[in-house]
């Protein structure tokens, strides 16, 4: 079987916009300057000003811009595209609505410095968002300044450490463990080492759970602050130990944090609070719609339980009467992790989500979400190895183990998929599973994209046996192959130069 | 569906998570609204907020720029905002290669080697120089000037208040608003970085020339934060003065400024610590048939391959908001960043010599500006621009004592290309009648 390119693709050589540049091109125009100039030596010392004239900045005109960022956003995979299955995610669809009323003039047109009594629709946005996601977590603390999953983290371990060391004093010194699964994202242990904790390790069960024996047994060795828990874990499984598992951890004086990037497996069904966690995060560029935009921006609300909240960053915004206003009377703040608010834009945007939806419409998400997932499971279990029998929720986990025997591994199931016209799905995470591909359909697709998913998998798997250099070989429908990843980071280019040409050449 | 999969109804879904623990009853938040309601909603929030709508002179870390028209066109195409972080390359090319264009374009403006691919503002990227000095020198002490933006030490103390760095502060000269010359003593082989904003939080412009020497002299690093990023186009570069890491907001290059996020953190260093950097990066690599793609690299710097042990925890970063950043750097190009550094100098320049012409109306410091300085008024700054703001519909600037309560008359002016002489001439006026 040998793959027949669809399309030529238009604009294989859009060259770097330091390639196309043309002395004296402009793409802009000010109008007049409107005031009396003065000589600018009078105003800014010749030493204090650069005398490069910008050089290498590039010169174009406006529609070599619009022809080179189109022509280059050509070359991305998009949800607007299709199905983007990437595991821990949550690839849905981003509503044209939220981006429409995150461009509302009084919005965008707002200071952040701009007196409070004159930023009253704003504060009254954060406010009600505040409002919505307590009740979605059942955690009614709740602040909106960090910026993304990471730094949300960040916030909760940091209320934590300080939550610990006013009830323990000098003993919290020796109350320094952040346990972490085996399981975790890279993230919860790098936030816990930010806040000063060391991390240790517990195991998962072979059925993808939290081992509660290496959770006991660790709890004796003492020391522990706490515990960071995705729930469902990143192998997709609802933890159903959940409250011992928050119990054990209380008794020994530790708090529970639970990471949420898998929260649209429960938005409306079960409520974080209300399992006995402490701190949780939440990604409304995950589970609240608001676009990745590749790679960002993201919005990391951080929600505790009403003992902790005394120590969510400041200034919180509060109601008084029928005012919103900023609260910087906050002794026990663990204090600002973002200058002004956090990232205003998407808060406007989960809001538009949560109105759209309301109450029946996130619950129904959710349902949806999970059953699709359920639904590859079923469907793919026959020709993928399944690690872990419990029934998975929002997102499903197999492993290259059938086809590895043929020497395709699942990188390489990854990029067929691609052929297949479909984004990959996540890989080789979470570390516990040889070869892992993580898939999470999102609400966002029908039965007849999930039917077409599942022959693209099964397709794959058949040429696995059958005639498995195709698949180590794929992509084979992209503008450009596997690339060279090792030589790129040995010999790192991370900028344009003029002579990057001839150094690519010399290179061969 | 549920059939298919032998389940009798969507509960049956959720049988692996315990009863206890399930909620029984509906979500107390809205009932579902259709799309006209969602957005009469949202219009009457944005009418509240009055700030809006008024001539304004607020700058103090963000800016009212002009943004040409494609950029907020460009970043709207669904390959760009409905993708994810490039980890598959070859589905992620037209991100990685923006991203590539981002970090060449903050080098160049910078004048340093080597730029990330974004961080979540300003303030944050600040505080990961603070960590990555510590990581470099193997010192523990950072000092940063009084007039760096005062919320964004106030982030970096909250970033560092559980390591070993020690933090101590310079205060500034109160005639020229820059950094107090004998607060330098302070710098010695303890010290991890010298930090200081310029223009600074005053808009007084710094002499980095001068830092940079006496912080290497001690063996120290030049951290350099820039708040208004248009400043790139008009002074001197911090890498042409030394700085060996620069952290700046990018914001005034055509991002809104949507009360204050999201916006996007520039992140740039010398070559030598380029393994020491936060973030991701973007670089060059080749295909089998010798085809040139970028690829993300050098990741074992990063959370999800160190985890405890990465240089930071961040993984999301501002993406759209750098490729908006970087679509407003090359429409503005060579000429137009140079142009709008330019107006915004000679506008603000106008506007302070009226300004303190008139009577009770003082410039407080006599450091060069770019396009913020401080007015020393006759009565308290926060009610005399309340009173400008409700007679005259003007908001004339940011009150220096939110920040520094012992200087209750002065407020922080900035004039940008978008204010126009009517604008200026009119608050001018305003002032000398309202004072």
């Amino acid at each position: 079987m040998t793959i027949k390119k669809v399309t030529s693709h238009p604009s294989q050589n859009e060259a770097l916009i330091f390639e196309r540049s043309q002395e004296g091109r402009v793409g802009y125009r000010l109008p007049e300057l409107d005031v009396d100039e003065t000589g600018i030596d009078e105003i800014i010392p010749a030493e204090l000003r650069r005398d490069d004239d910008l050089d290498g900045v590039p010169e174009v005109s406006e529609v070599d811009v619009v022809r080179h960022f189109t022509r280059m956003s050509t070359w991305n995979y998009s949800i607007d595209l299709g199905m983007y299955p990437l595991g821990s995610c949550t690839m849905k669809y981003n509503s044209r609505l939220n981006e429409k009323v995150a461009r509302i003039a009084g919005f965008t047109n707002l200071h952040p410095l701009a007196p409070e009594g004159e930023s009253q629709g704003a504060l009254r946005l954060i406010y009600e968002l505040q409002e919505d996601l307590a009740e979605i977590t059942g955690l009614p603390g709740v602040s909106l300044q960090p910026a993304a999953g990471a730094h949300g983290e960040m916030t909760g371990v940091m209320i934590i450490r300080d939550a610990l060391d006013e009830k323990f004093g000098e003993e919290s010194k020796n109350r320094r463990v952040m346990l972490v699964p085996d399981s975790a994202h890279g993230t919860n242990p790098a936030s816990a080492s930010m806040a000063g904790f060391t991390v240790k390790t517990i195991r998962s069960t072979d059925e993808g759970l939290t081992d509660m024996e290496h959770l006991r047994e660790l709890c004796d060795q003492g020391g522990i602050a706490g515990l960071m828990l995705t729930n469902p874990s990143t192998v997709g499984v609802f933890e159903r130990n959940i409250k011992e598992i928050c119990d054990t951890i209380h008794e020994v004086g530790g708090l529970v944090y639970m990471d949420g990037a898998n929260m649209n497996a429960l938005v409306g069904v079960a409520r974080p609070g209300d399992m006995g966690v402490d701190v949780i995060h939440l990604n409304l560029h995950k589970t609240f719609s608001t676009p990745h935009g590749g790679g960002g921006p993201g919005c990391g609300p951080c929600c505790c339980t009403e003992e902790l909240s005394k120590f969510l960053p400041k200034p919180a915004i509060v109601k008084d009467g029928e005012r919103y206003r900023l609260d910087h009377d906050r002794p026990n703040s663990i204090g600002r992790v973002k200058a002004f608010f956090g990232n205003f834009g998407m808060m406007i945007r989960a809001l538009a989500y949560i109105r759209t939806h309301g109450d029946t419409g996130l619950r129904e998400a959710t349902e949806a979400a999970v059953l699709n997932a359920r639904y590859l499971a079923a469907k793919l279990e026959e020709d993928f190895e399944r690690p872990f029998a419990p029934d998975p929720m929002h997102e499903v986990i197999f492993s290259h183990k059938r086809q590895s025997r043929k020497g395709v591994h699942t990188l390489d199931i990854a990029k067929r998929l691609i052929d297949y016209g479909f984004h990959p799905m996540t890989i080789y995470f979470p570390l516990i599973v040889d070869g892992a591909m993580l898939i999470e359909p999102t609400e966002s697709v029908g039965r007849a994209e999930l039917d077409d998913f599942v022959d693209a998998m099964k397709s794959i798997a058949k040429e696995a046996q059958e005639d498995p250099d195709l698949v180590i070989g794929a992509p084979h429908t992209t503008r450009i192959g596997r690339l060279d990843e090792a030589t790129a980071a040995r010999k790192p280019v991370l900028k344009w130069t003029p002579d990057m040409g001839k150094q690519a050449e010399a290179a061969g | 569906m549920l059939r298919e999969i032998g389940l009798g109804s969507a509960d049956d879904l959720f049988r692996s998570i315990p009863a206890d623990v399930i909620l029984k009853r509906k979500l107390e938040v809205t009932a579902p609204q259709a799309e006209p309601e969602v957005i009469a909603g949202m219009e009457s929030l944005a009418a509240k907020n009055s700030a809006a709508q008024k001539t304004s002179f607020l700058g103090g870390g963000v800016y009212s720029h002009f943004s040409p028209t494609i950029v907020d066109y460009l970043i709207q195409r669904s390959e760009f905002f409905t993708s994810y972080t490039p980890y598959q390359p070859e589905v992620t090319q037209g991100t990685l290669q923006y991203i590539f264009e981002f970090q060449t374009l903050v080098c160049q403006l910078t004048g340093m080697d080597v730029a990330n691919a974004s961080m979540y503002d300003g303030s944050t990227s600040m505080a990961e120089a603070f960590l990555m000095a510590q990581r470099v020198t193997r010192r523990d002490k950072v000092l940063v000037a009084e007039t760096v933006h005062p919320e964004y030490i106030e982030v970096a103390s909250t970033y560092t208040k559980h390591g070993d760095l020690e933090f101590d502060t310079l205060g500034f000269n109160s005639a020229s608003g820059r950094v107090l010359e004998d607060d330098l003593a302070k710098i010695d082989d303890k010290t991890a970085a010298l930090v200081v904003q310029s223009p600074n939080f005053f808009g007084c412009i710094e002499d980095l020339d001068r830092l940079a020497e006496k912080a290497h002299e001690a063996g120290a690093l030049l951290v350099v934060v820039v708040t208004e990023a248009i400043s790139f186009g008009m002074l001197k570069t911090p890498g042409a003065c030394g700085a060996d890491i620069v952290v700046a907001e990018g914001q005034s290059f055509g991002i809104p400024m949507s009360f204050g996020g999201p916006h996007v953190g520039l992140f740039a260093c010398r070559d030598k610590f380029v393994r020491q950097m936060p973030g991701r990066l973007s670089g060059v690599a080749y295909d089998q048939k010798g085809n040139r793609g970028f690829v993300l690299t050098l990741a074992t710097r990063e959370q999800h391959i160190r985890r405890d042990k990465a240089t930071s925890n961040i993984c999301t970063n501002q993406g759209l908001i750098a490729l908006a950043a970087t679509i407003y750097m090359e429409t503005m190009g060579k000429q137009g960043l140079q142009e709008v550094a330019m107006q915004n100098v000679q506008k603000a320049s106008y506007a302070k010599k009226r300004i303190a012409e008139l009577d009770g109306f003082e410039i407080a410091f006599d450091a060069p500006n770019f396009n913020e300085f401080v007015v020393r008024g006759p009565s308290e700054a926060e009610a005399l621009l309340a009173k400008l703001s409700s007679e005259k519909r003007i908001l004339g600037g940011v009150p220096v004592s939110k920040y520094y309560r012992d200087r209750p008359n002065d407020f922080l002016v900035c004039v940008t290309e978008t204010n126009t002489k009517a604008e200026i001439d009119g608050f001018v006026d305003a002032l000398s009648e309202i004072r």
